[in-house]
């Protein structure tokens, strides 16, 4: 049996809040935060170091998802580096801090691993997202999580993005994936999606532990979700207004396959228009508050197996020959 | 109000108002009104001028809840008779306009009815809102619309409570009627939604038009809930909130919630319980707009609200 042996995790960051309305994780990482200051860190052999963060302070206070511009989308390599002015928007100045304390993006001094908690008004159950579709890590994470968590569906969605074009936070970590979690207004907290966000951090913070430890975790497959485009709403071509709404038929039916000709949006007057693509894809995102702006009535994915590795943690041994190695090809 | 043979006789509902957009992101009531901005032709009855109209543009474009301060409650006599013109708040600004146009409140000139659309991410259903128990008018309006909906259900919430009223957009007219349709989350507009909110308009517009022709509309029951008291989340000396609604509470709208039974639960999962003297039924439970205004939902008593027959005239 082939194992891959990948290097060890001892810096993890738990970020909540990076949109401010998103109030599961807001409030998860405030309370990790207390129970930090409360509790002494079990005596442990490998201590897992966990910074828990709250990403976009303003934007919490004022329960919006941005003040100047959406954090979520400062993180390429381009917004990160170069001058920025002195009146530059809030999320610009907020992003090189956060890269500062995670990173650098693409530094061996980053974190390695961010888990970035997210809401979605979407009913899309839980979901990992993330850049890759052959990261051994977050797959394995996911896989552990799917065997805990039976309450929850939950999908892994891959985003088919460059490391320089990533944008989101979870770039800055070596390892790194969003959980988003839905459905749930922003501006609300429901009691049944933070139980079910505060499992999902715990269960992705054993797995570390275990992982760190030296256990073998088995290879297996995982479902994979590659977003392939988005549909707008139909506008208006003067005011840019919607004029219609997501279909009936399709409301609520994230990951529910969308076929040619199916119903996709009810008009105003009540006419139905219907999926013009060529083939059957799985929706989700769909009616996403916080898209309107951003042109996205819903997403579509393909879906495919993808056969996951079993993996364990470096040896010491392994993990200098590695940094030798890494420091060697720097040389060159 | 002058009595006739038993029935109350009313003036025609001449001019009516529906008002969209009083919370920029409640986005039913956006969209209908920009529809029949556009054209009105749904909204016509013969003998009725039914004006459809945006009560806070601003919030609107930004979508947002409001701009400086809450446009629902801004109503007030000090606020109507505020001086300052631009200095003011913008809301209090627009309240003044809209006072201007639909009012002025509680004076011969007041429109008949405004219709004030509303959504909430509470699962309330469709919700009518009453703001007095003696306005027979609108208690036939009520029962008229919820059997022309029936079985579909669309439950009648009576605020006349002397501390919780508020000044309302609608508390400009002689008729006041508050429509709120839920589950949505604030800007979004989820089709069912949209349509369930356009019947119940359909139907208070029919009810209008037939009373202005002439109908006789007999004594009825109406059945209401009528509002109590406002319940808080559990909050910590700093004033943040340590508990969420309890899982067998959320979504529970209408249901009774018995004294003994669970109500919110903290973040590490303990349980707090209602104990109030008797069987309430919550609503407005975990609405989004509410948290800023330290309520987690209201308590209400059924009552069966009489209302005397009515006819024009």
């Amino acid at each position: 049996m082939i194992v891959v042996c990948l290097p060890r995790l001892p810096r993890v960051a738990v970020c909540g809040g990076t949109h401010g309305n998103e109030l599961s994780g807001v409030y998860l990482v405030r309370e990790l935060l207390k129970a930090e200051k409360k509790v002494m860190e079990k005596e442990e052999e490998e201590p897992l170091s966990v910074l828990m963060v709250l990403s976009n302070p303003r934007a919490m206070q004022q329960c919006r998802r941005y003040v100047d511009t959406d954090l979520n989308r400062c993180f390429t390599h381009a917004k990160l580096n170069g001058p920025i002015p002195d009146d530059a928007p809030y999320e610009i100045i907020r992003s090189r801090e956060l890269n500062a304390t995670l990173g650098p993006k693409g530094n061996p001094e980053a974190v390695d691993l961010v888990c970035d908690l997210h809401n979605t008004t979407a009913n899309m159950g839980l979901c990992f997202i993330a850049y890759s579709d052959c990261d051994w890590i977050c797959m394995h994470i996911f896989r552990h999580l799917q065997a805990s968590t039976n309450n929850v569906p939950m999908r892994y969605i891959h985003f088919d993005v460059s490391n320089k074009e990533s944008y989101s936070l979870d770039s800055v970590g070596k390892h790194g994936f969003a959980m988003e979690i839905g459905p749930q207004p922003h501006g609300v907290v429901r009691s049944n999606i933070y139980t079910a966000m505060k499992v999902g951090v715990q269960h992705m913070l054993d797995w570390v532990r275990i992982f760190n430890s030296g256990t073998i975790f088995e290879g297996g497959c995982v479902d994979v979700f590659t977003m392939i485009k988005h549909i707008d709403y139909p506008r208006d071509s003067e005011t840019r207004n919607i004029t219609a709404a997501i279909h009936p038929q399709v409301q609520d039916r994230d990951f529910c396959l969308l076929h040619p000709e199916d119903p996709l949006f009810q008009t105003f007057s009540g006419e139905t228009l219907r999926y013009k693509g060529n083939e059957p894809l799985y929706p989700f995102f769909i009616n996403e508050c916080a898209y309107y702006e951003k042109g996205i009535a819903l997403s579509l994915a393909r879906k495919r197996r993808v056969m996951i590795p079993a993996i364990r943690v470096q040896t010491e041994q392994q993990q200098q020959a590695n940094k030798q190695e890494f420091a060697s090809e720097e040389e060159e | 109000m002058s009595s006739c043979n038993n029935s109350a006789c009313l003036n025609e509902a001449r001019r009516v108002a529906i008002f969209g957009g009083t919370h920029g992101n409640e986005m039913s009531g956006v969209t209908l009104v920009n529809l029949w901005v556009k054209n009105s032709a749904e909204i016509q009855r013969k003998g009725v001028e039914t004006k459809p109209f945006i009560t806070n543009p601003k919030a609107v474009e930004k979508c947002t809840r409001y701009v400086d301060t809450d446009l629902n409650r801004a109503f007030t006599p000090e606020n109507l008779s505020a001086p300052g013109g631009d200095n003011l708040p913008y809301e209090v600004q627009r309240a003044q306009e809209i006072n201007r146009i639909f009012g002025p409140k509680e004076s011969p000139d007041a429109y008949d009815v405004i219709f004030d659309l509303h959504n909430t991410t509470s699962n309330m259903g469709c919700t009518l809102i009453l703001e007095s128990s003696n306005d027979h008018f609108n208690l036939q309006m009520m029962h008229y619309i919820k059997k022309a909906i029936a079985p579909a259900s669309c439950l009648v919430l009576l605020n006349e409570h002397p501390l919780l009223k508020y000044s309302t957009s609608r508390s400009v007219a002689k008729h006041p009627v508050g429509l709120e349709v839920g589950p949505q989350p604030q800007g979004v507009l989820r089709s069912n939604i949209f349509e369930a909110m356009r019947v119940i308009l359909k139907h208070a517009l029919d009810f209008i038009e037939l009373f202005n022709e002439g109908m006789e509309f007999p004594p009825c029951t109406v059945e209401a809930f009528r509002v109590l008291e406002r319940i808080d989340y559990p909050r910590d000396a700093n004033g943040n909130i340590i508990a969420m609604v309890h899982p067998n509470l959320q979504d529970c709208d209408w249901e009774p919630l018995n004294p003994g039974d669970p109500m919110f639960q903290t973040f590490d999962g303990k349980t707090i319980h209602y104990h109030g003297s008797g069987t309430v039924y919550p609503t407005f439970i975990n609405e989004a707009a509410y948290y800023e205004k330290q309520q987690a939902f209201v308590t209400t008593r059924r009552e069966a609200l009489v209302a005397s027959a009515i006819r024009k005239v």
